[in-house]
């Protein structure tokens, strides 16, 4: 039992990872990305062409992938995400949906429907391991996954409350109007943010292509992943959303234990019972779940 | 030239005309208090000074430039700063980093977190408080040193009374008292006609969006401010009660 706990630990890192960047978007720019997923796939596909196409290692192919998520995040914020937010609340998420369809069918025109992956890519990685005592078998990936995921939540924790420009995104979260009134240009504020976002989907989407397989249409089940995991841990809390994935990856690993198809609906019964009882006692509706802040500061 | 100049601005909410062909002009280091009854267009008025509103038509100009078309995140840099109606706080954010973000702008000058503490020193012992569990003056106090910490030419004050109790009110004044002995240039939309003219250099009392009333506060009577308060004394823009 205590591998399985383990292993469902490490596995939340993961998914951790690919919350994030869901989270954080949403709790700055009030955007549910329904594209999330595609995107992430979309880098694992960035980083395989690198890698099978010029022999580059999927690590320093993030070198040039996550520069480019940042520069398409931001202009996903400038040109698509901003102009649709004008038109009400329901728009971005209709707009995100198309593009996900849109990213997925160019991946497949590109790509097929062909199975990847990066592991072949990244040698033993993927599958060495350190021996624990107890016959507990820890994956190297796995800890530099969950690493990662802390390192990654820590820094952007310590860029939003440390910096001037972690300042002026948060204050932009809170109330974008009377951000602009203390000197905070909300649009760029905005569209910084969907670029931060945007990194870490990459970094999200190397990892997804190093532990596993994808393909073009791989995107909706890591979406809804970092749903649960986001919803879970509390959507805009970037600490939260680790709990939230880790609670996700125990209940996947321990639902694995008790049935074959225990895996997936492990998951997703942990994630509909959080959703009743935070309905059921905050009063709320939508928004107690989501836990969004007031905008109202008197 | 006036620091500050409002020519014939006009402010719309949809089919409501909000403010209507407003003019007055600011010098550097006065103190002019903009009074009138709940919905006269004062707070419309200077929110479209502060960038908030687009006026439909007329221009504002802060040392002769024409700030008309620059968005609000820019006309703090260029010196404008307003504490807006309702404070306004970022309530999940500290005194402190509400403080901090007054800095945004880049502006040069004396303004920092510790001497918006020694002007306010009840804020002292809260700089690390979330500024959604303080009190309405701590508040109101944290509001103002926002707006100080951008180094304003111009510091646009909307109802900085309103919903604290009269002993905090008090000592928002005095602290304000302090402001303008300084120099700080201030427009002031107050509903306390008493305290509006006991702090202000000149008074505008505004009427359903217009001028009704414009004059030197030692120069106007209650009396007169009341009576155009209250529609009963037009007066056109620029001319000082009899």
């Amino acid at each position: 039992m205590s591998n399985q706990i383990i292993q469902g630990i490490l596995l939340g890192g993961y998914y951790a990872l690919i919350a994030c960047g869901l989270s954080f978007m949403f709790s700055v720019m009030r955007i549910i990305n329904l594209a999330h997923g595609s995107l992430a796939v979309f880098a694992a596909f960035a980083l395989w062409w690198l890698a099978s196409r010029f022999h580059v290692s999927p690590f320093v192919g993030l070198l040039i992938v996550l520069p480019l998520m940042a520069a398409i995040g931001w202009a996903l914020q400038r040109f698509l995400l901003e102009r649709s937010a004008r038109g009400g609340a329901l728009l971005p998420i209709l707009t995100t949906f198309g593009l996900a369809i849109v990213i997925d069918n160019m991946l497949f025109e590109q790509f097929g429907a062909d199975t990847r992956s990066l592991a072949p890519y990244i040698g033993s990685l993927s599958y060495d391991s350190w021996e624990w005592p107890g016959s507990i078998y820890v994956g190297k990936l796995a800890v530099i996954m969950f690493a990662t995921a802390v390192i990654l939540l820590g820094g952007l924790q310590l860029f939003l409350t440390r910096t001037r420009l972690g300042r002026s995104i948060r204050a932009t979260s809170e109330d974008p109007d009377t951000a602009g009134l203390v000197g905070v240009d909300a649009r760029r504020a905005n569209a910084i943010a969907a670029a931060i976002a945007m990194v870490t989907v990459g970094l999200a989407g190397a990892f997804l292509g190093m532990r596993a397989t994808f393909d073009p249409y791989a995107g909706a089940p890591q979406l809804l992943f970092a749903f649960e995991a986001a919803v879970i841990g509390g959507a805009g809390s970037l600490w939260g959303t680790l709990v939230g994935g880790i609670v996700l990856a125990l209940a996947q690993t321990l639902g694995a234990q008790v049935h074959p198809q225990g895996f997936l609906i492990g998951g997703h019964a942990v994630f509909l019972v959080v959703l009743f009882v935070r309905l059921s006692t905050s009063g709320l509706g939508l928004r107690g779940l989501l836990r969004l802040p007031s905008r109202s500061a008197s | 030239m006036s620091l500050l100049s409002v020519e014939n601005l006009v402010v719309r909410h949809g089919l409501l005309q909000a403010v209507r062909g407003v003019s007055f002009t600011v010098q550097r280091g006065e103190t002019l208090a903009l009074v009138g009854a709940n919905g006269a267009g004062k707070t419309t008025l200077l929110r479209a000074i502060a960038g908030a509103h687009q006026p439909a038509a007329g221009r504002v100009l802060l040392n002769g430039a024409d700030l008309t078309s620059v968005p609000s995140h820019k006309r703090v840099g260029m010196g404008i700063a307003l504490v807006p109606e309702g404070r306004k706080l970022f309530v999940q954010m500290t005194v402190e980093e509400n403080l901090l973000l007054g800095k945004t702008a880049g502006r040069a000058g004396d303004w920092s977190v510790s001497k918006v503490l020694e002007m306010f020193p009840n804020l002292k012992p809260r700089r690390h408080a979330k500024t959604g569990h303080l009190s309405g003056g701590e508040q109101q106090a944290t509001a103002i040193g926002r707006a100080l910490m951008s180094n304003p030419d111009v510091l646009l004050l909307d109802e900085v009374s309103l919903g604290l109790s009269p002993l905090i009110v008090d000592r928002v004044y005095a602290a304000l008292q302090g402001l303008i002995a300084s120099g700080t240039t201030i427009v002031l939309v107050e509903q306390d006609l008493n305290r509006a003219l006991s702090v202000s250099d000149r008074v505008i009392c505004m009427l359903e969006g217009r001028v009704a009333l414009e004059g030197p506060s030692n120069a106007v009577s209650r009396d007169d401010v009341t009576k155009a308060y209250f529609g009963l004394h037009r007066k056109s823009p620029g001319s000082v009660p009899a």
